[in-house]
């Protein structure tokens, strides 16, 4: 163990983020042989009905892990720019998803085209180009203050309060959040010797957030209990939530090894970045009970949409948390 | 040549923008002869329902285009030609010709064709009444298939009056083929097939 530790030690940064991904590939593919074999196996009794829907299930989510190790793969291969252009492709299709499920106006379109066009762009410009401080800034600054002026050069007043807010918090969701995976891959730490790794960083960060998810996921699907608020989720409760946290936040400090962090601050920065992330997703349940959709383009709808918001949520609410934690406290 | 680059152009960037996703609720994509019919909201629609068909289909079937909009730039015209292999009516009846007349060539000739029976675009939720169009040609060739269609959203990505689009989901749903019953009065018909297209909006 100390010798392959040593071993990984010596390689370069690449070398190293080649290896995670040689690794996340290789438990995928178990996985999947795994469950591939499973599916042979059938039992003439009562319950096997119930395990084959399990495997469904289970098929779905390893399908859905499958596309997203994929997307970071290559988003990681294709070099700085590349991964930008990726996640503000993403960035492009969840907007797009937030935008057709909300009903907007005729007087909205310059707004719409300015926020598809003109913003989403410039805020991935800025990532990629390193600017942070104004890329911190750009869009909760100047963006929020130029669109309800685009919205009142229309001329439309009606509800003119509702749809400025439903444009901002698709922004703020879609365009904001999403354009800080690209931003974590781009920071450096010069003090703590930690730089062209940030793959390490976005790993970090979807892992955790992704197991503390399907920890409280699967918990909650077991556990008995009502769910704590039935207004917005059907599942939710706060003793699976906690438990997710907890499982989230251990595991971020098992993994400290590939951050800057110390094992102590790495815990710390799990659990934050799960807290936005889970609750984050509850968020935009309550947008969705609010809209009458049951989930973010539902294969069903009239719109076609199909889903990316559903699986990008906690990641959207996850990493400009915690880009601005890391920042701000170890002085990116 | 260039006609198919920008075929292989304007289809990627619906796909982009309107996701340009088909729903089959009453009939599957089939090479059978049909007549297309579906509510009208904006110029878009043309492209979109083009989109929409699948690659096999949409070789053999040619929307409808107003000659006054469609026409009005080279651009316009070579696109609606070459790439839509659009069929061009009049919207403005001029004199005696029958403003069917291309319409009822294409489909002597065995194509499908995209109709859009309301004539002009509408702003209201539900579709205008239809036109006679429809019904003359249902009464004058009986073999080819009615195929309802509804187009969602499209008015949205392109509102009267604005030049760029703006990135929103749209599909077109297609329904079940209506026939036109032995002795059924013109409006009858005109009105059950109105209601058809509106009765795919909510699937």
């Amino acid at each position: 163990m100390r010798a392959a530790y040593d071993f990984l030690r010596t390689l370069s940064p690449e070398q190293q983020v080649g290896a995670l991904f040689f690794l996340v590939f290789g438990i995928l593919a178990v996985a999947s042989i795994a469950v591939f074999l499973l599916g042979f196996r059938s039992r003439p009794d009562a319950d096997d009905a119930s395990r084959q829907e399990r495997l469904a299930d289970l098929r779905k989510l390893l399908s859905t892990s499958w596309a997203m190790v994929v997307v970071f793969w290559v988003g990681w291969a294709a070099g700085n720019a590349g991964a930008t252009l990726l996640f503000a492709l993403i960035a492009f299709f969840a907007l797009r998803e937030f935008i057709t499920l909300s009903p907007t106006r005729r007087a909205d379109h310059r707004s719409l085209v300015l926020v598809f066009f003109v913003v989403l762009p410039v805020q991935f410009w800025l990532a990629a180009t390193r600017r942070f401080d104004l890329f911190t800034v750009f869009i909760p600054v100047y963006v929020f203050l130029a669109l309800p002026l685009a919205s009142a050069l229309g001329g439309d007043t009606q509800r003119f309060l509702e749809r400025n807010a439903k444009l901002q918090w698709g922004i703020m969701v879609c365009v904001y959040g999403m354009s800080h995976v690209p931003a974590l891959l781009l920071l450096d730490f010069p003090q703590r010797s930690y730089e062209g790794k940030g793959a390490f960083l976005v790993f970090f960060v979807v892992f955790v957030v992704q197991t503390c998810m399907v920890v409280q996921h699967l918990l909650a699907r077991q556990s008995q209990r009502p769910p704590s608020i039935p207004g917005v989720s059907r599942s939710f409760n706060w003793p699976s939530w906690s438990l997710g946290m907890a499982v989230g936040s251990l595991l971020g400090g098992a993994l400290s090894f590939i951050t800057p962090f110390r094992p102590g601050q790495a815990v710390a920065m799990a659990f934050i970045a799960c807290a936005a992330g889970s609750l984050g997703h509850l968020v935009m349940k309550a947008i969705k009970r609010d809209r009458g959709v049951p989930a973010w383009g539902h294969r069903a709808s009239v719109t076609g949409a199909n889903g990316l918001l559903d699986r990008v949520d906690a990641l959207c609410f996850g990493a400009p948390v915690f880009f601005h934690s890391a920042r701000w406290y170890f002085g990116g | 040549m260039l006609a198919k680059a920008m075929g292989i152009f304007l289809l990627g960037l619906v796909r982009l923008l309107t996701g340009a996703q088909a729903r089959w609720h009453g009939c599957p994509p089939k090479a059978e002869q049909r007549i297309y019919f579906a509510n009208h909201q904006s110029h878009a629609d043309l492209v979109m329902i083009w989109a929409a068909l699948p690659q096999e289909l949409r070789s053999i079937t040619r929307p409808i285009a107003a000659r006054d909009y469609w026409t009005r730039s080279r651009l316009r015209e070579w696109i609606t030609t070459a790439v839509f292999n659009a069929i061009y009516v009049d919207r403005a009846r001029t004199g005696e010709q029958d403003p069917l007349e291309p319409l009822v060539r294409a489909l002597e000739n065995g194509d499908s064709i995209i109709l859009f029976p309301e004539g002009t675009r509408g702003h209201a939720e539900e579709p205008q009444p239809f036109k006679a169009g429809l019904y003359n040609l249902a009464l004058r060739f009986p073999q080819v298939v009615l195929v309802p269609a509804w187009i969602a959203n499209v008015q949205r990505v392109m509102p009267k009056g604005e030049v760029v689009p703006v990135p929103i989901l749209c599909s077109v749903t297609f329904g079940a083929p209506i026939e036109l019953q032995p002795g059924e009065d013109r409006h009858a018909f005109l009105a059950r097939a109105r209601d058809a297209v509106i009765a795919l909006r909510d699937l």
